[in-house]
């Protein structure tokens, strides 16, 4: 029987010929990430009295959420953080100036087609845009898989997603994605691998993949997948310096639990409402609504390309003189090419305040809410409180969207 | 671990997300008290200290949904709640539960059947007993068990670096 590309990956990383659905292994990965959560690990790993890594190699430390550090507090955990890099010689360690993990992580070539990578962040999903398995964990299972190197996984069944027709003008990856988590719920897909398949695939940049395999865990999924092709490889030429890998497929015969198809030529901007993602609406339903903030950044659209749409829109125009415009890129990589191409003099001369490289306002570090506001986000989450007062309101879009809403004032349609 | 808990159930519905339970701001603290004292405080009206007189948790769809913080398991532990039983679970709660040593069982029947306020008698061997009625669930695996038994998996990893030093 054939197997789905998370069966494939599961089964080669716990050295099995073939597994199915339900089967519990233990697999192997070749990644383990930690975030602003590393200290943490580091305090379960003192506390067992442990003093002994699996493989140094094998494990990725990046400083994103809360960074620089605004506390002592905060400055203390990081000094935990980076003294430990230091003393068991982690050298994919990235201090407070890299950006957000993920993002960070794929651009120094440490995920490829094929791996799999566990890490203290749910939208670990996000490597799935490159053809690896990401999923979240706990920082305690963290510890346990840098000691260890090993960790228990249950084989998730696979839902097939297939996206017929072609996104039209001012719709995007973020969209398709609204539009789906709306339609299957918050947990659509809970512990499903999801795949992506469609001819328009081919013509799809990575960073909108990317977006893809992020906005997943909002539906719940495990891991997500689009299959490895062309742009997958020419993303990873010069990232990945030599390092062989094995593009994982699908095979032809695989077994699918579900397949949802997707019709993208009726498909518009969308927006999520508050307090939940699955919250969802077509933009001509929630067009008008008065908006105080609006904020460009997150693992999901904090992009190069994401700014440079945002910047598209703005050129030669200013924001709405209510607006408050927070932009947050993704990582230096991202910050410096939109310094070279000029992107980012666009969007800071539109009316945008710059902020450092990182998670930022999307975890409420920086741009909080007072009661009552409404911010316009690009981020994944639009949970309650999550950007400051449980008395505020955050809607998600696109940057597209965001960028049309910031000169209006309102939630406006970009099409337009 | 005891196989039998005890206790008056609060009752949530559905899509409880991970920021409702512990927000992102407080995870500078790993100390279950600390985040006990916020958990659930967005939600406003006598939150978090009126969960303080109920001992399960009984929630609907998709309880622990959205960030994968093991602070959320950690807050619910440090109010003093012995278990969770919700319709269905996400799937970083549900790992973080186990790996924290937090009994947590899927059951939409008792879901549908409780009222907050009710109380319910877990026998972790595979049974719920409400009024009258006993709700069976499915047996957890001996792994699963193995880990709750030791409170958790930084239990279980001190126990392995005791075993490696002694060997």
């Amino acid at each position: 029987m054939g197997m789905t590309i998370a069966e494939k990956i599961l089964a080669k990383k716990s050295g099995q010929k073939s597994v199915a659905p339900g089967q519990i292994v233990d697999a192997y990965p070749d990644l383990v990430m930690s975030h602003t959560a590393t200290w943490r690990s580091v305090s379960v790993m003192e506390k067992a009295g442990a003093t002994k890594l699996f493989d140094p190699e094998r494990i990725a430390i990046v400083l994103d959420h809360i960074s620089p550090a605004k506390t002592e507090k905060n400055a203390l955990d990081q000094q935990k953080s980076r003294n430990f890099a230091r003393e068991y010689g982690i050298r994919k360690f990235y201090d407070i100036d890299a950006g957000i993990a993920h993002l960070v992580l794929m651009e120094a070539g440490h995920v490829g087609p094929g791996d799999l990578i566990v890490g203290t962040d749910s939208h670990c999903t996000i490597y799935g845009s490159l053809g690896a398995l990401g999923t979240g964990i706990g920082y305690t299972e963290v510890t346990s898989v840098w000691l260890t190197g090993k960790l228990w996984m249950k084989i998730p069944d696979t839902y097939r997603i297939q996206l017929n027709g072609a996104f039209g003008k001012g719709v995007y990856s973020k969209d398709l994605m609204l539009h789906l988590i709306g339609t299957l719920g918050a947990d659509g897909c809970t512990y499903k691998s999801v795949e992506f398949y469609g001819d328009m695939i081919a013509g799809l940049s990575v960073s909108e993949r990317m977006t893809m395999t992020n906005l997943a865990m909002e539906m719940g999924v495990k891991c997500a997948f689009v299959p490895p092709d062309a742009k997958t490889r020419e993303y990873l030429d010069g990232r990945l310096k030599g390092r062989a890998y094995q593009e994982i497929q699908a095979d032809a015969d695989a077994v699918y639990s579900r397949e949802i198809v997707v019709d993208l030529d009726n498909l518009g901007p969308m927006v999520a409402c508050p307090h939940e993602v699955e919250n969802t609406k077509p933009i001509a339903e929630v067009a008008g609504t008065h908006i105080d903030q609006v904020f460009l950044g997150s693992c999901a659209n904090a992009k190069y390309e994401d700014l440079a749409v945002a910047a598209g829109i703005l050129k030669g125009r200013h924001i709405h003189p209510g607006v408050r415009f927070i932009i947050t890129p993704g990582s230096r990589e991202i910050m410096l090419e939109a310094m070279r191409t000029g992107v980012l003099a666009t969007l800071v001369e539109s009316g945008g305040v710059l902020t450092n490289p990182g998670c930022g306002a999307c975890a409420g570090d920086g741009g909080i809410l007072a009661d009552g506001e409404v911010c316009l986000s690009t981020a994944n989450r639009n949970f309650l409180g999550r950007m400051g007062s449980s008395k505020a309101e955050i809607y998600l879009c696109s940057p597209a969207t965001l960028a049309a809403s910031a000169l209006t004032g309102v939630i406006s349609d970009p099409r337009n | 671990m005891e196989n039998l808990i005890r206790g008056r159930v609060y009752k949530f519905g559905d899509n409880i997300n991970s920021d409702i339970i512990i927000p992102g701001r407080y995870l500078i603290y790993i100390d279950p008290e600390k985040l006990a004292q916020h958990a659930f405080e967005v939600l406003g009206d006598g939150f978090p200290d009126k969960l303080r007189a109920f001992h399960i948790f009984v929630a609907g769809r998709n309880f622990g949904c959205g960030s994968a913080r093991e602070q959320a398991v950690t807050a619910i532990m440090g109010l003093g709640i012995k278990a969770v039983i919700a319709s269905s679970f996400s799937r970083t709660f549900y790992r973080n539960a186990i790996n924290s040593g937090l009994p947590i069982i899927e059951c939409p029947e008792l879901y549908e059947a409780v009222t907050e306020g009710d109380d319910i008698e877990i026998d972790l061997t595979g049974t719920i007993s409400h009024k009258e009625r006993l709700i069976p669930f499915p047996k957890f695996p001996d792994s699963v068990r193995e880990l709750l038994e030791l409170g958790g998996l930084a239990e279980y990893l001190k126990a392995q670096q005791r075993k490696l030093q002694t060997s």
